[in-house]
């Protein structure tokens, strides 16, 4: 790891994550996650949802696993990914309660939920974690390796499975209904202009 | 009478995209270290260290700070004395944006129609505003917005009555609006006044000062100061998981407009706010 951030202590999360660790988990909790996840956006996720709705099989298990919010920029040669930061998860809304509902443990991104996916963390034991939204030069440094699982014609956009190690990432929603955003917003501040 | 190849117009607008997308601003930089120093909870000084930390990685690598590279807006004033040579100022410009982000391994990011949706795959075409001006130079000011923040940006037409006051609670209410979704620390870009259309050209030109630069004119300094005020009471904090720096910046521009209107845009940025400019 070339960054050193990733090196800061935080507690440490192996992936796939445990549902006993996705209980102890607070918002406000500052990890970083080792081993590997899914990633989706809005059209790999339009396309799950549309396959489940028609009955068909997944092109992944999502049982356990957690799915990142992003669309990498594309990876210069001899490079594993190029810039990888989270998209807006609030896009992805009307998929997440059902995938949670098949045990999706969780995903990765930035921005609200609609308190239909908030009901369903709570309800699955999911968990919600932001990365942080314009730092995918960081977060790219987390990331060892990458490989297209399905839908290759989607791009970037494509569900990839990556291993992270030692990426960064703050709980927003817990198991319990912690919400880190509406908290944060309750605590009006009182500034100086600089 | 000043001549300007197309081509040099082309490998200008290349460098720009290139530049914007890696290196963070030395105004933008220094005040994200001052929220650094403003903040008082780990989570929101670590976040805006991660930040810092970001546009160092993407300087030194030729990294893009983040993964949306954005949607290509270039003003362009246009000495009145500059004759372009060998094709159009607008060809030029896609020409550069096309080069600039194949050979900077930008990320594509437009569509080439709304409604269907089919991906350029060349991050063209720019959004090109153009102004006539006097003298023979020719000024390219580029910015590559990012589509999370572009979302949460609004438009009210306020009645006069409205006022002061209606201008602060419609911007305080669209930044609250946004909140982690546009990415914060953010700059808020306010147009007032003008027409329905030029109030938004307004708001997006705003975001081409240099943070920390105010207006001209004292009281829209001092409605810049208010509002940046009351946005950062907000608690929202960097990337909206709490503290002080909601917002870096508000920037105003102003202009005329008819007795009966008071038309306000509010174009929201990102931290990642990548813009560089150029005269030829």
């Amino acid at each position: 790891m070339k960054n050193e951030e990733c090196k800061m202590k935080k507690t440490e999360i192996n992936l796939p994550l445990a549902v006993d660790v996705a209980k102890a988990l607070r918002i406000g909790d500052e990890v970083e996650l080792n081993g590997y996840v899914y990633t989706g956006r809005d059209q790999a996720c339009a396309r799950m949802f549309e396959m489940l709705q028609g009955g068909e099989k997944l092109p992944i298990e999502l049982e356990g696993q957690l799915i990142y919010f992003v669309g990498p920029s594309p990876a210069k040669p001899g490079e594993v990914v190029g810039s990888a930061g989270p998209t807006t998860s609030g896009r992805m809304n009307p998929f997440l309660p059902k995938f949670l509902g098949l045990g999706l443990r969780g995903f990765i991104g930035k921005g609200y939920l609609s308190q239909e996916v908030k009901d369903a963390l709570v309800k699955h034991g999911g968990v919600y974690f932001g990365a942080i939204g314009g730092t995918g030069a960081l977060l790219s440094e987390c990331i060892e390796s990458v490989e297209v699982i399905a839908f290759p014609e989607l791009l970037s956009e494509a569900i990839h499975r990556m291993k992270f190690k030692r990426f960064p990432a703050v709980v927003l929603n817990d198991a319990s209904g912690g919400d880190l955003y509406a908290q944060a917003m309750k605590s009006e501040q009182t500034t100086e202009n600089p | 009478m000043k001549t300007i190849r197309f081509d040099q117009i082309r490998d200008a607008i290349a460098g720009l995209c290139q530049r914007a997308n890696f290196e963070l601003t030395a105004d933008m930089r220094a005040a994200l270290q001052a929220g650094v120093e403003r903040e008082t909870s780990p989570l929101a000084q670590n976040t805006l260290k991660r930040i810092l930390q970001n546009a160092d990685i993407a300087k030194e690598r030729s990294l893009p700070m983040c993964q949306d590279t954005g949607l290509v807006i270039v003003f362009v004033d246009v000495g009145q004395d500059v004759h372009i040579e060998g094709g159009t100022l607008r060809d030029a410009i896609n020409e550069g944006v096309r080069h600039g982000y194949k050979e900077g391994f930008l990320r594509a990011s437009v569509t080439g129609d709304p409604i269907q949706r089919k991906n350029t795959g060349d991050n063209t075409p720019a959004v090109l505003h153009t102004e006539i001006v006097p003298g023979d130079a020719l000024r390219l000011q580029l910015l590559a917005k990012g589509g999370g923040c572009e979302n949460m940006s609004r438009f009210k037409m306020l009645t006069p009555a409205d006022g002061r006051d209606g201008i602060v609670n419609f911007v305080v209410e669209t930044a609250k609006l946004a909140g982690p979704n546009a990415c914060p620390p953010i700059v808020v870009g306010v147009g007032i006044g003008g027409s329905f259309e030029y109030s938004a050209v307004l708001a997006k030109k705003s975001l081409l000062r240099k943070i920390g630069e105010r207006s001209a004119l004292q009281h829209v300094a001092e409605l810049e100061a208010d509002i940046l005020k009351k946005v950062n009471e907000s608690g929202i904090g960097p990337q909206g998981y709490g503290g002080k720096t909601t917002s870096l910046a508000v920037q105003i521009e102003v202009a005329a407009c008819h007795v009966a209107s008071l038309p306000v845009s509010v174009n929201i940025e990102c931290h990642a706010h990548r813009h560089q400019e150029v005269t030829l």
